[in-house]
C-alpha cells in the first residue's frame, strides 16, 4: 500500500522574509529542500550538496548560512532571509541593481548565494576593500562569469557608500 | 558585405532582460518547474567498478521498501527500447542502463522510483547487484595495445575508428624540410560542470504511446532522434520542453539525452510521472567529459620558421561507449587544422579509442582544446629548436588578409580578418614590451618567469555534415549528404501590435532574450523593452530542425541572424500594406519613429499598431498575395556549410574568428605555484550585437580556461576509480584565482552571417589552456608541459625533492602510491604478547573494537563477515566487509586480506601485524601493523583528499579501541594526539 507523505514529518516554525510560516520536514530533510519545495522558494539554489558552492545560501538570524548543510528541523524558531526577500515588490535592491549594471550574471544560478553573501557583508561594513570582497566571495562559485562583473558590482556599492559617508560628515 | 538595416540597439552594451527575474529568484530552472502529487523521484544505482560483468541484479528488499514505486533494471529496456545509434559503424551496444556489463565507474545500473529522493536512495542501498570485475583499461595507449582488456568484446578492439587524411603534399613537404619539429602532448580530462546540474521530469501517456518530457537539454536537436530511436517511438511521439531558465551548461547539458530516455521509460515502468535531479557527485562522476587526447605532432619547417607542412596523429579517448555525437570532437576543427597559420600540406591520422571512463561529449571549446595545445605548443617549439623569437613564427605563417575569404588545405573557408593587424594591436594595446622588461627583471633576480604566446582561429556554427568526415567518402555517399546547419526564428506581432519572438537557440545564461531584442528592434523601429522573447522549447510545436540547439556558439552568427530576417520579413509585409493603405509608390514608403509615411508627404502616415491591427482584422485590405495575420517565421542556412567533398575537406564551420593571446607567469621556485601575472586577449569576432554580453562570454571562457590549465582533471587511477566527485577534488576558480584578463576587439565582419556577427564564447578554451603551458615552457624552459598545472607536477619539472614524512610512534603514516592507499604503524600495549594474539583473535573483541561494526559473523577458520556503517567526509553508507587472517604465526605475526562491498563502492586489502615483546620483563607487546587498501566507487570519488587520512584514523581508532577493549587502564597511552585528531575529524566531517 502507498500512503502519500507518509515519512514522518515534524512540524517546523520559523520566520522567512519576516513572515512567520509553517511548514512539515521529514526529520532528515535538508533545510535547503524545505525552503525550495515544502515553502516553494524557489529562488534559493542547490548546485552542490556539498557546502563547496555557495549557490543555497541564505541567511539565518542575520548571518550567512549553506542552507544545504543544515536540516530544515533545525531552523525551528530561526529567522531566515532569502533572495525573494531581497527586492521590494519587483523593484531590485540597490545590490540587486548593481548586478544588473555590471553584467554580474549570465545563467544567474549561483547569484542568489552570492547576493546573501553580499548582502551580509555589505550590511556589517559598507565599505569593504577589494580583499575583503575577494575574500568572501570566494566561498562562492561561479561558472559563468569570471567574477569581474561581480567585484565591479560590488564595489559600485562601496564607492557609492563611501560617497554618501563622506556626505554625511561634510 | 551585405546592407544592414539602419540599428539603434545592435551593438549596444544594453542592460539584460533576463535579469529582473534572475536577481529576485524569480528565475524558472527546471528543479523549480511544480511537478503533480502523483510524481515519483527517480535515484540511479551506479556501478563501483570500472568494468565488471553484472552477474545479477536483486531487487527485492529494495521493492519491499514503504514508499518505492518501481524499480527500473537494464532487463526491462529490452521491451520498449533499443540501444543508441552509434557514429561509427562498429557492433557496439550502448543502453541508458548497463545490460550485462559495466564500462565505467558511475554507469547507471538500475533506477529507483520511490515518493521522494530520500527513500529513493534509501532503496538503492538495498539492491544487491552480484559483480565479476574485470581488469580496466584507462590509458587510451595502453587501450589501443594487443593484450588490453577489451570493452566491447563484439568489436574485437578499442580502437573503433581510424581515418587517414592528407591535403596538399605533406611527404615532399617534410622531405623539402629544412629542420622537422616533433612533440608527443597528452590533453587530460576536464569538464565545464555547471552549478546547475542534469534535471529530468518525464512522463509517458500510456493512451497514446506518447514521451512528454522537460529538461535541461541544451541541444543539439538531431538528438532528438536518437533519443526516439532508441524509445522505439516515432519522433513526435517524444514531445521535449526546455524551461525558461538554465544554470549553464558550455556544452555539457548535450549529455543529459541518455537519462532522458532512461527516465521516459522508468516513468512508463512506474505508471506515474517521475522526477530526477542529478547530484553532484553523479555529475562528477558520470555525466560526461572532454575528450582526452594523445596527439603527435609534426611541423616541417624552413630555416627561417615558416610551417610547410604539418602533420598530426590524434588518439582520441571518448571512454567507455562511443556516445552521439561523438566522434565529434575529433572532427569538428576538421576544416581548420592549421589554424591561424597558411601551411598547405596536411597529413592526419585520426584514431577513435574507448577506455574504462565515462563517455565523452559536448564540453566548450569542443575539440579546439585539444587540437590548438598540440599545434600552439608546437609553434613555440619551433621558435625554441630554430632560436627564433616564438612571435615571429606566429606572425610569420599567419593568414593574409589578402587572402580571405581564404580555403584551408582541410577545407575550411575563413570568412574575414587580418590576423596580423590584430597581432600587432594586441602587443601595443595590451603593452608587450613592458611584460617583456618585466620577465627580464624577474629573471635577473633569480626568478622563473615566462611569456605565452598562442594565435588561433575560432570556429562558430557548426556545418552538421562534418562528423560524416569520420566515415569514408564511399559510406558517406551511401548514406546520403550531409550539409547545412539550420537556424530557425518566429516573430509575430498581435492585433495590438506587441511583438513576440521565438527561435532555436535554447540559452544557457548567456542572454540571447536581449540580444534578440536588440535586433528586432532595431528593424521594427520599436524599443527592446516592446519586445518578448521566449526561448522555452516545446519539439510538439515550436520551430526546430536537428542543428537546433546551444552549442558550436551558433547564436550571434546563425540565429540572431534567423531573427534579423524574421523581423525583416514583417517589415516588408508592413510596408506592402503602408503603400496600400498610404495609396503611394513602393520607393515612397519611409519608416522611422514606430510609423509608416510618404517619404514625400509626412503627413500621410500610419502607425505600426494599426497596420498590425489590419493584417488581423482586416485581411480584405491585405495587399494581393499577402496572408492574413502578422508572423514570420525564418529558417535559415549558410550556403558555404557544404558536404564533405570526395577529398574529404569540409567546411566544418560557417564562421571564423580569431584570438591573439599572450601571458605573463610566474613559477614559485619553493612551492611549485604557478601564478598567471599578466593575461591579454583579443578577439575578432565580426560585429559585436552586445558588447557585455560578449565581454562577459570572454570574462567566463577566459576562467573555464584558467581552470582547465591550473587545476581541472577528472582523474582516474590506472585501474579505473574515479578521484574527482566532490567540488573539493575537481577545483574549479574562486575569485581568488582569476586576474581579470585584458580584453580587446577588433572587428571584421563576417561576409556569411546575416549581421556579420561570428561566435565569441569558446576562443578563450582553445586559446587560453595552451598559452598558459607556453609560458611555463618559456619559463622553465622545457617542452614535456602537460595539464592541468598543479604545483605538485611543476615541482618535480622544477625539480624539487619532497621530503617523506617522518614515520614513528604510535601514527600510522599513509603513502598514497598511484593505485592503493598505504600505510603502516607502530604502538606499544602493556600486555604480553601472547594475551595480545588472543584478543586479536577474539571475534567479540573485534567486533567491540571495529570502528562501526554492527555485527561480526564468524564465517569459517579466521573468516569474518562484519556489517560495518562507514563514514568519510559527505558520504555515508553500509558495507559488508569480508576478512581472513592468513600465515598465522601464534603471538608473532599474522597476515589479513579481505574485500568489503557497498552502496559507497569496494575496496580490497591486504595486511600484516607482527608482535614482539618489549619491556624490563616482556610485559608489554610491540604492535607493528601495515596495510594496503585499494577503493573504488563513490567513496573513492570524493576521498582523494581525505581517503588518506580517513584510513590512517581508522585503522588507529581500531586499535585505540582494541587497546581500551584490552587493557583498560593502559589507555590511552601512547595516543597524545587523540583529543585533537577527533576533533579534527569531527571538523572534516569524518566522525559524527
Ligand atoms: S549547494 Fe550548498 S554549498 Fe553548494
Ligand atoms: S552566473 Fe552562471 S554560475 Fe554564476
Amino acid at each position: 500500500m502507498i500512503e502519500y507523505g507518509a515519512a514522518d514529518r515534524v512540524k517546523v516554525t520559523l520566520t522567512v522574509n519576516n513572515e512567520s510560516l509553517t511548514g512539515y520536514a521529514s526529520s532528515r530533510m535538508l533545510l535547503s529542500d524545505f525552503i525550495r519545495h515544502e515553502l516553494g522558494l524557489t529562488g534559493t539554489h542547490v548546485g552542490c550538496e556539498h557546502g563547496v558552492c555557495g549557490a543555497c545560501t541564505i541567511q539565518i538570524d542575520g548571518r550567512p548560512v549553506r542552507s544545504c548543510l543544515m536540516l530544515a528541523v533545525q531552523a525551528e524558531g530561526r529567522e531566515i532571509q532569502t533572495v525573494e526577500g531581497l527586492s521590494d515588490k519587483g523593484t531590485l535592491n540597490r545590490l540587486q541593481q548593481a548586478f544588473r549594471s555590471h553584467h554580474a550574471l549570465q545563467c544567474g544560478f549561483c547569484t542568489s548565494g552570492i547576493l546573501m553573501s553580499m548582502t551580509n557583508l555589505l550590511n556589517e561594513n559598507p565599505t569593504p576593500t577589494d580583499d575583503e570582497i575577494t575574500d568572501i566571495l570566494s566561498g562562492h562559485l561561479c561558472r559563468c562569469t569570471g567574477y569581474v562583473g561581480i567585484v565591479k558590482a560590488v564595489q559600485s556599492l562601496v564607492l557609492e557608500n563611501i560617497a554618501r559617508e563622506n556626505g554625511e560628515n561634510a | 558585405m551585405k546592407k544592414i538595416a539602419d540599428k539603434v540597439y545592435v551593438s549596444q552594451a544594453l542592460e539584460r532582460v533576463e535579469d529582473s527575474a534572475l536577481l529576485a529568484g524569480a528565475g524558472v530552472f527546471a528543479d523549480d518547474i511544480a511537478v503533480g502529487a502523483r510524481t515519483g523521484h527517480a535515484a540511479f544505482l551506479r556501478s563501483p567498478h570500472a568494468h565488471a560483468d553484472i552477474n545479477s541484479i536483486d531487487i527485492k528488499t529494495a521493492e519491499a521498501l514503504d514508499g518505492v514505486h518501481a524499480i527500473v533494471v537494464g532487463e526491462d529496456l529490452r521491451a520498449w527500447s533499443r540501444p543508441f545509434i552509434v557514429g561509427v559503424k562498429q557492433p557496439m551496444e550502448h543502453w541508458c542502463l548497463a545490460q550485462d556489463r559495466v564500462r565505467y565507474i558511475g554507469e547507471p545500473v538500475a533506477i529507483v522510483v520511490a515518493e521522494d529522493r530520500y527513500i529513493a536512495e534509501d532503496a538503492l542501498a538495498l539492491i544487491e547487484v552480484d559483480y565479476t570485475p574485470l581488469k580496466a583499461v584507462v590509458d587510451p595507449e595502453i587501450a589501443i595495445l594487443k593484450d588490453a582488456p577489451v570493452l566491447h568484446e563484439a568489436v574485437g578492439s578499442n580502437l573503433i575508428s581510424e581515418r587517414n587524411f592528407s591535403y596538399g603534399d605533406p611527404e615532399k613537404a617534410f622531405r623539402d624540410a629544412d629542420r622537422i619539429v616533433s612533440m608527443k602532448v597528452r590533453y587530460p580530462r576536464n569538464a565545464c560542470t555547471p552549478i546547475e546540474c542534469f534535471v529530468v521530469n518525464a512522463d509517458y501517456d500510456a493512451a497514446e504511446d506518447n514521451y512528454d518530457v522537460l529538461a535541461n537539454f541544451q541541444g543539439p536537436f538531431s538528438l532528438l532522434p536518437v533519443m526516439a530511436l532508441a524509445l522505439n517511438i516515432p519522433v513526435n511521439k517524444l514531445r521535449l520542453r526546455t524551461p525558461p531558465d538554465s544554470g549553464g551548461s558550455f556544452g555539457v547539458k548535450q549529455a543529459i539525452f541518455p537519462y532522458i530516455v532512461a527516465l521516459c521509460l522508468a516513468s512508463r515502468k512506474a505508471g506515474r510521472p517521475v522526477k530526477w535531479v542529478e547530484d553532484r557527485l553523479e555529475h562528477l562522476m558520470a555525466a560526461t567529459s572532454a575528450t582526452n587526447r594523445v596527439t603527435e605532432i609534426e611541423g616541417a619547417v624552413t630555416k627561417d620558421g615558416e610551417l610547410i607542412g604539418l602533420c598530426y596523429r590524434q588518439l582520441e579517448d571518448c571512454g567507455g561507449y562511443l556516445r552521439a555525437p561523438e566522434p565529434a570532437t575529433l572532427y569538428r576543427m576538421h576544416g581548420n587544422m592549421t589554424g591561424a597559420y597558411k601551411v598547405q600540406n596536411l597529413a592526419i591520422e585520426n584514431r577513435v579509442v574507448l577506455t574504462n571512463k565515462t563517455p565523452t561529449g559536448l564540453n566548450r571549446g569542443f575539440g579546439g582544446p585539444q587540437v590548438y595545445f598540440a599545434l600552439e605548443r608546437l609553434m613555440h617549439k619551433i621558435a625554441v629548436e630554430l632560436k627564433l623569437d616564438p612571435l615571429e613564427v606566429i606572425k610569420r605563417n599567419l593568414v593574409e588578409a589578402k587572402d580571405m575569404p581564404y580555403r584551408t588545405p582541410s577545407g575550411a573557408l575563413y570568412d574575414s580578418g587580418d590576423y596580423r593587424k590584430a597581432v600587432l594591436e594586441a602587443c601595443k594595446k595590451g603593452n608587450l614590451e613592458a611584460l617583456k622588461k618585466r620577465r627580464d627583471q624577474v629573471r635577473g633576480a633569480g626568478g622563473l618567469y615566462g611569456i605565452g604566446y598562442t594565435a588561433i582561429v575560432e570556429p562558430s556554427i557548426s556545418n552538421m555534415g562534418y562528423i560524416s568526415t569520420a566515415l569514408t567518402a564511399l559510406e558517406r555517399e551511401k548514406a546520403g549528404p550531409k550539409d547545412g546547419g539550420a537556424a530557425m526564428a518566429t516573430v509575430s506581432v498581435d492585433a495590438l501590435g506587441s511583438v513576440s519572438v521565438t527561435m532555436d537557440s535554447t540559452p544557457q545564461g548567456q542572454g540571447h532574450r536581449t540580444v534578440a531584442a536588440q535586433v528586432v528592434a532595431d528593424v521594427l523601429g520599436l524599443k527592446p523593452a516592446d519586445i518578448r522573447v521566449d526561448v522555452t522549447m516545446d519539439t510538439a510545436k515550436d520551430n526546430w530542425s536537428i542543428s537546433a540547439g546551444n552549442y558550436s556558439s551558433r547564436f550571434a552568427g546563425s540565429v540572431a541572424g534567423s531573427v534579423h530576417l524574421a523581423a525583416i520579413e514583417i517589415r516588408d509585409k508592413l510596408k506592402r500594406m503602408a503603400q496600400t493603405s498610404l495609396n503611394i509608390a513602393a520607393d515612397k514608403v519611409s519608416f522611422s519613429d514606430g510609423k509608416f509615411s510618404d517619404a514625400d508627404n509626412p503627413d500621410n502616415a500610419i502607425q505600426f499598431r494599426r497596420l498590425a491591427g489590419q493584417a488581423h482584422w482586416s485581411p480584405g485590405l491585405l495587399p494581393e498575395g499577402d496572408v492574413p495575420g502578422l508572423r514570420a517565421a525564418s529558417s535559415w542556412t549558410m550556403p558555404e556549410l557544404e558536404a564533405p567533398d570526395p577529398e574529404d575537406r569540409v567546411n566544418s564551420s560557417g564562421a571564423h574568428g580569431f584570438v591573439f593571446d599572450y601571458c605573463g607567469v610566474e613559477i614559485d621556485r619553493d612551492t611549485g605555484r604557478v601564478r598567471l601575472d599578466k593575461y591579454v586577449t583579443m578577439h575578432d569576432a565580426g560585429r559585436l550585437l552586445n558588447p557585455a554580453l560578449v565581454d562577459g562570454q570572454v570574462y567566463g571562457g577566459f576562467t573555464q580556461a584558467l581552470g582547465a590549465a591550473l587545476f581541472e582533471e577528472l582523474s582516474y587511477t590506472a585501474d579505473g576509480t574515479f578521484q574527482a566527485g566532490s567540488m573539493a577534488e575537481y577545483l574549479i576558480p574562486t575569485v581568488a584565482e582569476t586576474p581579470a584578463p585584458v580584453i580587446l576587439h577588433m572587428s571584421s565582419p563576417s561576409p556569411f552571417t546575416p549581421l556579420g556577427a561570428k561566435g565569441v564564447g569558446e576562443g578563450n578554451s582553445m586559446s587560453t589552456p595552451v598559452c598558459l603551458a607556453n609560458a611555463v615552457a618559456d619559463a622553465l624552459g622545457r617542452d614535456d608541459i602537460e595539464l592541468p598545472l598543479k604545483q605538485s607536477k611543476v615541482r618535480d619539472w622544477i625539480g624539487i625533492r619532497e621530503t617523506p614524512p617522518t614515520s614513528g610512534g604510535a601514527v600510522a603514516t599513509p603513502v598514497a602510491d598511484k593505485d592503493a592507499i598505504t600505510g603502516r604503524g607502530e604502538l606499544t600495549i602493556r600486555l604480553p604478547v601472547e594475551r595480545v594474539w588472543d584478543l586479536l583473535l577474539d571475534p567479540e573483541n573485534l567486533e567491540k573494537a571495529i570502528p562501526g561494526c554492527r555485527e561480526l559473523i564468524v564465517e569459517g577458520d579466521h573468516s569474518y563477515r562484519a556489517d560495518v556503517s562507514v563514514a568519510v567526509g559527505p558520504v555515508r553508507g553500509d558495507i559488508v566487509a569480508l576478512v581472513k587472517l592468513s600465515d598465522l604465526d601464534p603471538s608473532k605475526f599474522l597476515r589479513l586480506g579481505g574485500s568489503a562491498d557497498g552502496p559507497l563502492g569496494s575496496s580490497t586489502g591486504s595486511g600484516t601485524i607482527l608482535l614482539t615483546a618489549t619491556g624490563a620483563n616482556g610485559d608489554a607487546t610491540i604492535l607493528h601493523y601495515d596495510y594496503s587498501v585499494s577503493l573504488s566507487g563513490k567513496i573513492a570519488a570524493v576521498g582523494g583528499r581525505l581517503l588518506g587520512g580517513a584510513m590512517k584514523v581508522l585503522i588507529k581508532r581500531f586499535f585505540e579501541r582494541f587497546i581500551r577493549i584490552a587493557a583498560p587502564e593502559t589507555a590511552p597511552a601512547g595516543f597524545p594526539l587523540f583529543g585533537w585528531l577527533e576533533n579534527l575529524l569531527r571538523a572534516i566531517g569524518i566522525k559524527r
